[in-house]
């Protein structure tokens, strides 16, 4: 609140990233992030690998300790001194490429874990929760298998859903396409299609080009730790004013993934 | 083990092979040569020993088949007191051991103290010979007369045990919460769980579940340093054992005490080795079950990356 900005949205932002910078040793992953969401909003990151997509999410929810800047989720500083990250962790969803479920629980457990221990739901309350969920997406008749039996897009629609078993105002997702076979790919896109339907909030990291383009509000090219340029989907991939995000794209439409 | 090698490494067979399946040696001819050469190599042992020129005075000082049957009721009778020894400490050591672990796997500056405290407790008792530490408690302790300290040997015994082998196995529960991919607290992190539950809910678990067969390994090693503590007066099984020893001047009452050890370790280390080679198995065939689903897709899951 104590740098005003130039032109400051009407209401609260979901999410405000301002000058965000994070190194791993030597390595400057991020230089300088500014990135904000306002409610409702899908903002697709796209970029080379190694651009620090990925970082850039892990930073948001602070799971990746970040060394300047400050983050601000629906108008609380996460990044702030003496806050409780976790309290503001449980409303920030995150799935991950490689899905990272629990292989020693089952689904149903999978999901219900942080509802019952963050949240106190009893037992029974978050089974009913989790089961609702799981059938909304396909997954009812999967509920006390364990992940190992599950194919890879089985797998990361459970992780999306116990990210929102949270119930979050704001889910990261980082490409959570990447690990699956392409004939998986769909079953996953269309569950986060149904969540933009929805109006939930995203920041989304993605190599499905079609897919950002349909689905974002806002498309943001991030390379060497820089945003380079952000857009209206039409004009990022029409008509990008950067050379560099010019041969990124091209490179993207040869390789046939546009 | 000489049978279907190309299904113990996981390899695919060579293209030229596949459709075809490899000829494999058959398993009777190389049980047969397993047990003509172990026959030869024990035959050949027992033919050296029979032979030494001392082997008459050791046979009767080690093989008298009616000192045995004498002295084995009451040494095997002696056992409960180290079963009692074993099963006690074994579950205090299981218990420190973890709290000596999390302590140690513990982040951040502010617990530094912490970790630096389990690190020094780990690091003596690893160093320490463990008579010593049997002898400091169980002579050392009720030699300061304390009001209220109990001075039964088999008391500081226990303690001593515990002590000791709870610090090998902090450092086997550290090696299972480091075996645990960082992915994993940091998926239960995300989702809004403490430090301390992500550790309790998602880490702990698995790291547990992994380590089962070296913490059987460790028990094992607790069995029979039991005897240990006979040092401090516990008429236990190897106390009971060296009595008998003396009143008949013989020592074959030690050969019952070494049957007595084997028949119990023996079976715990071939259990736990099946644990492990059927751990291996699963993780196997969970391996095979994936590479096959890749090579039906045309191509290897994960490669790309």
């Amino acid at each position: 609140m104590t740098a005003p900005r130039s032109s400051p949205p009407a209401a609260v932002p979901a999410l405000s990233v301002e000058g965000l910078w994070k190194s791993f040793g030597d390595l400057e992953v991020l230089s300088g992030i500014d990135l904000g969401l306002a409610e409702h909003e899908i903002v697709c990151v796209i970029g080379a690998s190694g651009s620090g997509k990925s970082t850039l999410l892990r930073c948001i929810n602070l799971i990746e300790p970040i060394d300047a800047g400050r983050v601000i989720v629906a108008g609380e500083e996460i990044t702030a001194a003496g806050v409780d990250v976790d309290r503001i962790r449980r409303r920030i969803g995150i799935v991950f490429q490689a899905f990272n479920l629990f292989p020693h629980m089952s689904v149903l457990d999978n999901v219900t874990l942080a509802p019952r221990r963050v949240l106190g739901r009893s037992r029974a309350e978050a089974d009913e929760q989790a089961t609702a969920l799981l059938e909304r997406f396909g997954l009812a008749d999967k509920r006390l298998d364990y992940p190992e039996r599950l194919s890879g897009g089985q797998q990361q629609r459970v992780a999306i859903v116990r990210a929102l078993a949270m119930q979050p105002d704001l889910l990261l997702l980082d490409e959570v396409t990447s690990a699956l076979d392409p004939e998986l790919i769909a079953e996953v896109l269309n569950v986060i299609r149904e969540l933009a339907a929805e109006g939930m909030t995203m920041v989304i990291a993605t190599h499905e080009m079609g897919f950002a383009r349909d689905i974002a509000s806002r498309v943001v090219f991030l390379d060497e730790g820089r945003i380079l340029e952000e857009g209206t989907p039409e004009r990022i991939f029409r008509e990008p004013t950067e050379a560099r995000t010019r041969e990124f794209l091209q490179r993207i439409i040869e390789a046939g993934r546009l | 083990m000489s049978g279907p090698l190309h299904q113990l490494s996981g390899e695919l067979p060579p293209p030229a092979a596949r459709g075809r399946r490899p000829r494999l040696r058959t398993r009777g001819s190389a049980l047969v040569v397993a047990a003509i050469s172990t026959a030869s190599v024990f035959t050949a042992l027992v033919l050296v020993v029979v032979n030494a020129p001392g082997w008459e005075r050791v046979s009767s000082a080690f093989l008298d088949w009616e000192n045995f049957t004498r002295s084995a009721p009451g040494i095997i009778g002696k056992f409960g007191v180290n079963v009692a020894l074993f099963t006690i400490a074994e579950v205090l050591i299981l218990a420190l051991g973890l709290v000596l672990a999390v302590m140690r796997s513990l982040p951040g500056p502010v617990l530094f103290p912490v970790r630096l405290l389990a690190t020094i407790y780990v690091d003596l008792f690893r160093a320490l010979p463990g008579v010593l530490v049997i002898y400091v408690l169980g002579f050392g302790i009720p030699g300061l007369r304390l009001p209220g300290v109990p001075n039964d040997p088999f008391f500081w015994g226990v303690v001593a045990l515990t002590l000791l082998y709870s610090a090998y196995v902090s450092e086997v529960y550290r090696a299972g919460i480091e075996s645990v991919h960082p992915s994993q607290a940091a998926a239960a992190r995300s989702l809004g769980m403490s430090q301390w539950q992500a550790l309790r809910h998602v880490v702990l678990p698995q790291a547990v579940r992994r380590v089962i067969p070296p913490l059987l390994n460790d028990f094992i090693g607790l069995q029979k340093d039991t005897v240990l503590v006979s040092f401090i007066g516990v008429v236990e099984i190897f106390r009971q054992t060296v009595i008998r020893q003396q009143a008949t001047f013989n020592f074959t009452p030690f050969l019952v005490t070494a049957l007595v050890f084997l028949a119990i370790t023996i079976p715990l280390a071939r259990f736990t080795d099946w644990l492990v080679s059927r751990e291996r198995d699963r993780r196997y065939a969970a391996a095979v079950t994936e590479r096959s689903r890749a090579a039906r897709r045309g191509r290897l899951w994960g490669s790309g990356r």
